[in-house]
C-alpha cells in the first residue's frame, strides 16, 4: 500500500522541489551589475563549468586509478603503491608525468596519421560526454535537449578510433584487438540504448536533468532501480562491456593479444588510451547513478527535511546545502559502482568472444526489447507510477 | 547565432576536449627525447621478426554482426522519439510500436536461424 503513495509524491513533486543552486544566474547577475551585457556575461560564463568538469574528470581518473591499484592489491593480498605520497595517492600522477616525457615510437610500417588520430578519436568523445552529466538541478555544463542521446551517439564514435588505431599499427595483434573492440562495442550498444530508452519513456524527456528530477520525489523509494531492475542490470553489463572492463576485456586480452589495439603504443598516445578508458569508466558509473540511482538525490528528500525545520525552499542556505549534498551524492554513488567494477575485475573470469557475442545478441537484445515493451505496457496501465 | 539553446556550450566543450589530447601530444613532442630509428620500429610479434604485414585480406568474422547492428541501431533511433512522446500518444502508439518491433524480431529470428549470429 505504501508504494502508490510514494509514486504520487514522485509525480506531484515539482511544487515541492526548490529550483536549486543556479550559479550561472548568480554569475550573470553579478556581471550585469558591473555593466556587462547579458550575452557577454553568458559568453564569459561558458568556459568556467567546462574547465571545472574537465578538472573533475581528470581528478576522478587519478582517484580511480589509485583505487583500482589499491583494491586490486588488497584482493591479491599485496600492498600496492605506497611510496609516492601518503598511501601512494600520487602514484597515478607520477605515472602520468612519466608517460608525458616518454619517447613516442611509431612503427616503421604503421600509418602515422591514423596511428596518431586513433587515440585522439577515442578520448575526445569520452570527455565530450561529460557535457550532460548533472551534479545538481543546474549544476551541469549544458542541459541540451537531446541529453542522454548525445552520450549514446558520442559513445559510438569510440569504436572508430579503436578500429583506426588497430588497423594503423600494422600489427596482427593490434588489428585483431581493434576488430574485437569494434565488434564488442556494436554488440552492446543496442541493448544499452534500449535500456536507456525505457528510462526515457518513464521521464518523458531525454534531458538528464528531467531524468533525475523525475526520480527525486520521495528519495530512495522513487529511484528508477525499483521500476527498472532489469534495465539496470542490462545497462550495467553493457556499460562494463563498452568500457572493456573485465569480464569483457577481450580487445586487450593479455594472454591472447598482448595488449590488443594498444600493443604498438607508447608514451603519450598510450596515456591517452589509458585516460580514455578510465574517464569512460567513471562516466559510465556516473550515468548509471543518474539513470537508475537518483543522480544527485539524497536517499531522503531534503526538501521535506527543510520544511520540517521551517526553512523556506528558496533560501540561499538550503540551496547551498542541497547543491553540495547533491554533488557528494552523485560522486558517492558513482564511486560505489566503480568499486563494484573493480571487485568484478578480480572475481569474474574473462568470457570467450563467442560467449560475448551470444550474450549480447541472443540474450541482452531480446531481454531489453521485452523490457522496453513491458515498460510501455505498464506505463499505459499505471500512468501515475511510470511518469504519467 | 545559435538557434538551439545549450548547443553553444557543446561547441565550446568540443573545442576544449579536443584541445586536451592535442596539448598532451604537443607537450610530449617537446619534452620527449628523440633517438634514431632501428629495431625498435619493428612491429611487435612475440619477439620474432614480423612475418609479413597485417594489411592483408582475411575473413573478418564480425561483418554479419555489423550488418545486423545497422538494422537494430536504426530501429533504436526510430524508437527514441516514440518513447519521448509516448505519454501523449497512448494505446495506438503502443500497438504500432509492437508491430514495428515484431517485424524486426522476425528479422532477428531469421538472422539467428540462418546462423548470422554464430561466431565460428
Amino acid at each position: 500500500m505504501y508504494i502508490p503513495i510514494v509514486f504520487t509524491f514522485a509525480n506531484s513533486s515539482p511544487s515541492l522541489v526548490s529550483s536549486g543552486l543556479d550559479l550561472e544566474r548568480s554569475f550573470s547577475q553579478m556581471m550585469q551589475g558591473v555593466g556587462f551585457s547579458p550575452s557577454l556575461a553568458h559568453l564569459l560564463w561558458l568556459p568556467l563549468p567546462m574547465l571545472l568538469v574537465l578538472a573533475a574528470a581528470v581528478v576522478g581518473v587519478l582517484v580511480t586509478v589509485w583505487l583500482e591499484r589499491k583494491i586490486s592489491a588488497a584482493a591479491q593480498q599485496r600492498i600496492g603503491p605506497e611510496y609516492a605520497g601518503a598511501l601512494g595517492v600520487l602514484q597515478p600522477m607520477a605515472d602520468g608525468l612519466k608517460l608525458l616525457v616518454k619517447e613516442d615510437v611509431i612503427p616503421a610500417k604503421a600509418d602515422g596519421l591514423l596511428f596518431t588520430l586513433g587515440p585522439v578519436l577515442v578520448l575526445v568523445p569520452v570527455i565530450l560526454s561529460w557535457l550532460i552529466v548533472p551534479f545538481g538541478q543546474n549544476l551541469l555544463i549544458s542541459n541540451v535537449g537531446v541529453g542522454i542521446f548525445l552520450w549514446i551517439s558520442l559513445s559510438s564514435i569510440q569504436p572508430i578510433g579503436l578500429l583506426m588505431s588497430g588497423y594503423a599499427s600494422n600489427n596482427k595483434y593490434s588489428l585483431l584487438g581493434g576488430l574485437r573492440a569494434a565488434a564488442q562495442s556494436i554488440s552492446y550498444e543496442i541493448p544499452l540504448a534500449l535500456s536507456v530508452l525505457a528510462v526515457v519513456m518513464m521521464s518523458n524527456s531525454l534531458s538528464t536533468i528531467d531524468i533525475v528530477s523525475q526520480q527525486n520525489g520521495a528519495g530512495l523509494l522513487s529511484w528508477n532501480i525499483w521500476r527498472q531492475p532489469v534495465g539496470f542490470v542490462i545497462f550495467w553489463i553493457c556499460a562494463l562491456a563498452e568500457c572493456e572492463r573485465l569480464p569483457f576485456d577481450l580487445p586487450e586480452a593479455e594472454e591472447e593479444l598482448v595488449a590488443g589495439y594498444q600493443t604498438e603504443y607508447a608514451g603519450m598516445k598510450f596515456a591517452l588510451f589509458y585516460l580514455g578508458s578510465y574517464i569512460n569508466l567513471v562516466l559510465s558509473a556516473l550515468l548509471v547513478s543518474v539513470l537508475y540511482l537518483g543522480g544527485w538525490g539524497f536517499p531522503l528528500p531534503l526538501e521535506w527535511a527543510a520544511s520540517w525545520f521551517g526553512l523556506p525552499l528558496d533560501s540561499p542556505l538550503l540551496q547551498v546545502i542541497t547543491g553540495s549534498v547533491g554533488i557528494v551524492m552523485t560522486v558517492l554513488k558513482a564511486y560505489l559502482l566503480v568499486f563494484l567494477a573493480i571487485l568484478l575485475r578480480w572475481t569474474t573470469p574473462r568470457v570467450r568472444i563467442d560467449q560475448l557475442l551470444d550474450l549480447g545478441w541472443k540474450f541482452l537484445l531480446p531481454i531489453s526489447l521485452v523490457n522496453l515493451l513491458v515498460t510501455a505496457a505498464l506505463k499505459l496501465a499505471f500512468p501515475v507510477a511510470f511518469g504519467g | 547565432m545559435f538557434s538551439l539553446p545549450g548547443y553553444d556550450a557543446f561547441l565550446g566543450f568540443l573545442i576544449i576536449s579536443a584541445a586536451v589530447p592535442i596539448l598532451a601530444l604537443v607537450t610530449n613532442k617537446v619534452l620527449a627525447p628523440k633517438s634514431s630509428a632501428g629495431e625498435r620500429e619493428l612491429t611487435y610479434e612475440s619477439g620474432m621478426e614480423p612475418i609479413g604485414g597485417a594489411w592483408i585480406q582475411f575473413n573478418i568474422r564480425y561483418y554479419m554482426f555489423a550488418l545486423v547492428f545497422v538494422i537494430f541501431d536504426v530501429e533504436t533511433v526510430f524508437l527514441y522519439p516514440w518513447a519521448v512522446a509516448f505519454h501523449r500518444l497512448g494505446l495506438l502508439a503502443f500497438i504500432e510500436a509492437l508491430v514495428f518491433i515484431a517485424i524486426l524480431v522476425v528479422a532477428l529470428a531469421y538472422a539467428w536461424r540462418k546462423g548470422a549470429l554464430e561466431w565460428s
